[in-house]
């Protein structure tokens, strides 16, 4: 009954195979281990503005802009309000900024374009790998912001936009690091021209150093929020709640 | 192997069937640990390349309907757009969300071991004693007896087996230097925030998505060195090279009857 060295460390071998293979799904269903690797996710976000402090996003040549710029997500919005706006030019529409402020502002297209603009050329990077290069003009978030007056118990930008996808409504939020950062800007032209549907005529977002699901599209509405709990399902956006994909998406 | 001079006095000399001191402690840990983080990095890159099974060079690429950009490697439609089973991807299930989850958290883990190991090996003269090929040891006439040894399945024996051969050492040295600094620094240039933070790492690699090619270079390439490794322990005597690597107990093989002087390179 002695137990070789030559069988302990073969049932070491197959027992570590076993657990790593099996082992991995049972661990990504539990909450503990979950919380654990999502502990991870706010070392990086600590890590990253650590590392990043104010530094810009890299600009790139109209030389550089992709032949053809992928839209993804939703690329057509359904309900017929919009459609009629999309129909006259958004001509008589304007973005609402409310919540934790002063003073909320109807802010019309005709003012987004005539404010002081930012032009970027930008790498679009989505999740699942793929870059594509565009120019984007707009007025910075910052801006409106400051017009509109934040309250001190404002901590988040949240967007809320006309697309709906699977049953909910598009949202998106980010804190007020970004959403005073310099590429901020609410885009309302793309290579030169007016959104189109696809890309998220009006106005779509551009935060330049995250992902592009941060990038919302058709921004009906801004609200400043001290918290993002209580909100659809807490998370923060659409694909953080749908799908679980991490608020912070500068990775 | 690192510590034979200090645990092991050498009078009288180790020979062929004695037991050896042949890894120390910390190149044992770092070896299991960076076993650990590899596999999870590997299963979850895979569920990642998944949700998009294009590689591209240059700063931008993507599949925008009708106007693809050029992939050099097109897997989008092998296994209906699923390239990688889920036997072994991390989660088995397709959650781009859930790999992420997994891959930024053991990323830590990887990296943080490998640079500690390196530094160690580094300070310790682990890096010089043992990994390092001296000039003589790259002539191509020693590189070419060490493949044709290879071929004829003729390992060292005695006490030349304690020290790494010129194969041995380009192979470690490609995995400690190359593969394994080159997938952490492709990966941290995949990451926009990284990409503000260090802009030159984008520049230097040319590009965001060549550094996801190169990422996933790295990657096969660490997995390429995976089976030559595990052939070669196999080859080797898998008992007694597990063993070593777990308890650092190494049973020098015995010298071949006969054996003619080619072998002490």
């Amino acid at each position: 009954m002695i137990l070789s060295r030559r069988k302990l460390i073969g049932i070491g071998a197959a027992g570590a195979g076993g657990l790593l293979l099996g082992g991995c799904d049972r661990l990504n269903d539990s909450e503990t281990f979950r919380g654990v690797l999502g502990g991870a996710t706010g070392l990086n976000q600590r890590t990253q503005r650590l590392l990043m402090g104010n530094s810009l996003a890299k600009e790139f040549t109209e030389a550089d802009i992709s032949p053809a710029f992928k839209p993804n997500g939703s690329t057509s919005v359904g309900n017929p309000a919009y459609k009629a706006q999309l129909a006259g030019g958004f001509a008589d529409w304007a973005l609402r900024i409310d919540g934790l402020v002063k003073q909320p502002l109807l802010v019309p297209l005709s003012a987004l374009k005539t404010m002081p603009q930012r032009i970027q050329i930008t790498r679009h990077d989505c999740v699942e790998g793929w870059s594509a290069i565009g120019k984007w003009q707009g007025p910075q978030l910052g801006t409106l912001l400051a017009q509109a007056g934040l309250l001190p118990s404002a901590k988040y930008a949240v967007f809320h936009c006309a697309d709906v996808l699977e049953g909910a409504p598009y949202y998106e939020s980010i804190d007020l690091v970004d959403a005073f950062h310099p590429q901020t800007i609410l885009a309302w032209a793309m290579n030169g021209q007016p959104l189109s549907e696809p890309h998220g005529a009006p106005i779509r977002l551009r935060v330049e150093r995250q992902l592009g699901y941060k990038q919302a599209k058709y921004i009906m509405r801004i609200e400043l929020r001290d918290t993002l709990a209580g909100l659809y399902r807490g998370k923060g956006g659409f694909w953080e709640d749908s799908r679980g994909y991490q608020w912070y998406a500068g990775i | 192997m690192s510590e034979a001079e200090t645990e092991a006095p050498p009078p009288p000399q180790p020979k062929g069937g004695d037991l050896v001191r042949r890894h120390s402690l910390v190149t044992r840990l770092w070896h299991w640990t960076n076993l650990v983080a590899v596999t999870v990095m590997l299963m979850s890159g895979l569920m990642i390349f998944n949700a998009h099974p294009r590689l591209y060079w240059g700063q931008y690429g993507s599949n925008a309907p009708g106007h693809p950009d050029p992939a050099w490697l097109d897997l989008s439609h092998v296994n209906g757009g699923v390239p990688f089973p889920p036997w072994i991807t991390i989660p088995s299930h397709y959650s781009l969300a859930d790999a992420r989850l997994w891959h930024f958290a053991f990323a830590w883990i990887l990296g943080l071991v490998i640079a500690a190991y390196l530094l160690w090996s580094l300070i310790s003269g682990h890096l010089k004693r043992d990994l390092a090929p001296r000039p003589a040891e790259l002539a191509p006439a020693n590189i070419w007896h060490d493949i044709k040894n290879h071929a004829r399945l003729r390992f060292p024996t005695g006490l030349a087996a304690l020290r790494y051969h010129i194969l041995q050492k380009l192979a470690y040295g490609g995995v400690l230097f190359v593969l394994l600094p080159g997938a952490i620094l492709t990966g941290l240039t995949m990451s926009p925030g990284m990409n503000a933070a260090l802009p030159f790492l984008v520049d230097v690699l040319g590009g965001r998505q060549s550094a996801r090619s190169l990422h996933f270079l790295c990657a096969f390439g660490l997995v390429a060195f995976f089976f030559v490794h595990i052939a070669m322990v196999v080859l080797a005597g898998p008992i007694n090279e597990v063993r070593s690597m777990l308890t650092g107990w190494f049973r020098l093989p015995r010298e071949r009857p006969g054996k003619q002087e080619e072998d002490a390179a």
